[in-house]
């Protein structure tokens, strides 16, 4: 009897542990994930709105950031994007694409050592594809033209 | 639950090639179906990789990422039978978590 009453303590209090915990959103889904999902960055409408939100309003522009992309691609909703830096502590690297309804496409914040990455992105029009990489706490940035033979919002 | 990733991490030098292919619609939220009613948002927001245990890629991805999203990374320091490790979650809080081991080239 004395044995249960414990284990039924030891039990109610660890959910209550859970729930503050889920409350205080220490404990969310996949625990793992660092860094809260950028919202208002992926919300906003406007390059500059995006670029402000990811704190990269004064980029500068530089040659050693490498964006792979096809000069022309006939479908929108399959655009492959490959970012290379050569920026000595590259944190992060983020892809916008200017005419879309929302620029951001996506941020990688990278600690493997190589600062590489490679996706594919939906785009609606022709556009301007930045690349934008936080290196050494600065930010700087790459632009290329992606010409967008039918679109990929629809 | 959602379908399984593909991974695949080959070594080239030190270096290991991650590839993620994960299978999920991404609707922008945009596009309307055969009965002309908006398709809600539905897409992958975050995405994690890790290398033996250690964040090697934390990714976060809006809806213009395409269908059936493909990363890829490099991890530099790899050995072969190193474990790489990818979760996602997505704004439904689905998620699934798949792993692979690093094979030689």
């Amino acid at each position: 009897m004395q044995a249960k009453r414990r284990a039924v303590l030891k039990f109610s209090s660890g959910l209550g542990a859970l729930a503050a915990l889920t409350t205080a959103g220490l404990l969310r889904v996949g625990e793992v994930f660092a860094q809260p999902w950028n919202k208002s960055g992926f919300e906003s409408k406007a390059v500059d709105e995006a670029m402000k939100s990811l704190g990269a309003l004064n980029a500068i522009e530089s040659r050693d950031i490498i964006i792979t992309a096809p000069d022309i691609a006939e479908n929108g909703a399959v655009v492959p994007i490959a970012v290379a830096s050569k920026l000595a502590n590259t944190q992060s690297i983020s892809i916008i694409a200017e005419k879309n309804p929302f620029p951001l496409a996506a941020t990688f914040n990278i600690t493997s050592g190589d600062a590489y990455v490679s996706t594919r992105v939906k785009l609606g029009q022709t556009s301007n594809v930045r690349a934008v990489v936080k290196a050494d706490n600065k930010y700087y940035v790459a632009v290329k033209e992606v010409k967008v033979t039918v679109g990929g919002c629809g | 639950m959602a379908d399984p990733m593909r991974l695949r991490a080959t070594l080239q030098g030190d270096t290991a090639d991650v590839r993620i292919l994960i299978a999920h619609p991404m609707e922008t939220g945009q596009r309307r179906d055969g009965s002309g009613k908006i398709v809600p948002l539905h897409f992958i927001q975050s995405i994690v990789v890790t290398h033996n245990g250690k964040v090697v890629m934390d990714g976060q991805f809006s809806q213009a990422v395409a269908r059936n999203p493909f990363l890829g990374l490099r991890v530099k320091g790899a050995k072969v039978g190193d474990k790489i490790v990818a979760s996602w979650v997505d704004n439904t809080g689905d998620k699934r978590t798949d792993e692979v081991a690093v094979t030689a080239n």
